[in-house]
């Protein structure tokens, strides 16, 4: 009997040792993956500290100096404060852009590491293919990052600068690879006897493994009725809103009636804080959740103790709970609640970072037994 | 790879193609001239107001409303379409483990993947008809894909239990 468990035990081991071989697709697109998450992660905590609410304050200026030109009668100063409106706006939406297009190909680079047996090509084809795809993941968001510096310097094109021109290609790139990879998907399905896949990664039953899958699925449940509540209470009211204190806003102008325009103008930016925390809790919460989902199929190439791989699991279910209710909390709490939700989405990171060595060790001992054999 | 978990990965692969389709559709021919529309609708009414003319004000406003309200909605589906793409992909790999009879997985499977396709359906609808059909829509969307998740978090915490 002993000797039946460990066969199968060594048999399972040799399975995943195989399809996690030195630079196989899956190696590439997991390492990669999570790297991209953990780097957009990251930008996104710098860029929430450092420039969003300085960010916010300076929009907001801009708008409020645009209704007191307004009231001045000054229209040219309405159309120079709208420009800088436009010019804030586009600072925060690259950055925005940035942190959201690194994060999401991470989580499709870690569902196409998932997919890879079943990825009917020759591993050196499934190679070519993830490391394009990885170089597309990476050139989209910095070409995006650089758009608001580089502008349209050099550029051969009116309205499209160098910038961006890098950006579509690193889009195109990942189209391409994920078209080639869903290809693949397709020809074993297409197969008339598709080869039966037995993915030894998926059996994986671990403790950690449970705690990340329940705690995912949990997290997407609670974004979704947040969402329907959000969408049922907060989403008319909130248009509504909008246009009418933007048109008592512009009536007080026209009118010259400059406390009206101040009180609209508070209005507004407490409008717009209201908006912005219930929105980032809804996308932070599912976002959290499906990480969270994706990571428990990862748990064996998690070259950690047990009880170890638990404690990571917990810590990152712990920061994606408090991040967005304290993103929630913040227009009540203000800064505080702000800094907490900055150290959930930074336990977050320490988390993934923790797990991202740990399936580094695993590659190392991989490699070193592989050393070893021959 | 039983039928409820291949509806799903596969569905859940179509619908992304799909969302990423329109997302390349919307940025390449509407983006640009629905965020120039909200702008310049915007600073008109403050031109309006800064020239003293309270009808132009109005109308201009009511221009910006009705911009923001299309393109809210047109970026929501996108990102929703994609979103609910992937959590159908992930959702399917973990199908193996919800512990239910194979006619119920179906069920929840399909329920799903309606939900999914249904609900941002329903809100790109809203920016052709601002009537309740549409709303309607996007709610039963919505409810389908709750539902759905409610009863696959019940399956994997009945897997997770017996598996302690």
């Amino acid at each position: 009997m002993a000797f039946s468990h460990s066969s199968t035990a060594e048999k399972t081991n040799e399975m995943l040792e195989s399809s996690f071989a030195p630079l196989s697709a899956r190696r590439l697109l997991v390492l990669g993956g999570i790297g991209l998450i953990l780097v957009g992660m990251l930008v996104g905590d710098i860029f929430a500290v450092f420039v969003l609410h300085r960010n916010a304050a300076r929009v907001g200026g801009s708008l409020a100096s645009a209704a007191h030109a307004a009231l001045a009668g000054d229209r040219a100063l309405v159309q120079a404060s709208f420009q800088d409106v436009g010019s804030l706006l586009e600072n925060r939406g690259t950055k925005v852009d940035t942190h959201v297009h690194m994060i999401d190909f991470g989580y499709l680079a870690l569902m196409l590491a998932i997919l890879q047996p079943w990825i009917a090509f020759r591993e050196s084809a499934k190679r070519r293919l993830a490391w394009l795809f990885l170089a597309g993941a990476v050139l989209l968001p910095v070409g995006v990052f650089l758009i608001h510096y580089i502008g349209l310097a050099y550029s051969p094109l009116q309205a499209i600068g160098w910038a961006s021109i890098s950006a579509d290609l690193g889009g195109l790139l990942v189209l391409i690879a994920t078209l080639g990879l869903l290809l693949g998907l397709g020809k074993h399905f297409r197969s008339p006897a598709p080869a039966t896949v037995r993915d030894t990664l998926l059996l994986d039953r671990s403790a950690a493994g449970r705690v990340l899958l329940v705690g995912g699925i949990v997290m997407v449940l609670a974004g979704f009725l947040h969402g329907a509540y959000y969408a049922g209470v907060d989403l008319y009211r909130h248009e509504a809103l909008d246009a009418s204190i933007l048109t008592d806003m512009a009536k007080a102008a026209a009118a010259n009636d400059a406390g009206m325009v101040d009180r609209s103008f508070k209005a507004y930016g407490q409008l717009q804080g209201d908006k912005a925390v219930k929105i980032a809790a809804h996308a932070h919460i599912i976002e959290f959740g499906l990480l969270a989902m994706l990571l428990a199929f990862f748990q064996p190439y998690v070259s950690l103790r047990e009880t170890w791989k638990s404690r990571w699991a917990y810590v990152l279910i712990l920061g994606s709970v408090i991040l967005p209710v304290c993103v929630l909390m913040e227009l009540r709490f203000g800064l505080v609640a702000g800094g907490l939700a900055d150290a959930g989405g930074f336990l977050v990171i320490i988390a993934l970072l923790a797990m991202w060595i740990g399936i580094l060790r695993h590659t190392g001992q991989l490699d070193a037994q592989t050393g070893d054999a021959r | 790879m039983n039928g409820a978990r291949r509806l799903l990965i596969l569905g859940g692969i179509a619908l992304a193609l799909w969302g990423m389709g329109y997302g390349l559709w919307y940025a390449v021919f509407v983006e640009h001239q629905a965020l120039n529309g909200i702008g310049s609708s915007l600073a008109a009414a403050f031109d309006a107001s800064a020239n003293r003319d309270p009808v132009a004000a109005a109308t201009a406003l009511q221009n910006y409303k009705e911009a923001k309200y299309v393109y809210d909605r047109q970026v929501d589906v996108h990102g929703h379409w994609i979103g609910l793409a992937m959590l159908l992909i992930v959702v399917g790999i973990a199908f193996d483990r919800v512990r239910f009879a194979e006619a119920y997985k179906r069920m929840l499977a399909l329920s799903l993947l309606a939900g999914a396709v249904i609900f941002p359906l329903g809100v790109l609808l809203q920016t052709f008809d601002h009537g309740s059909v549409p709303r309607a829509i996007a709610i039963l969307g919505s409810a389908l894909v709750i539902a759905a998740l409610v009863g696959i978090t019940l399956g994997l915490t009945a897997h997770t239990a017996s598996a302690e």
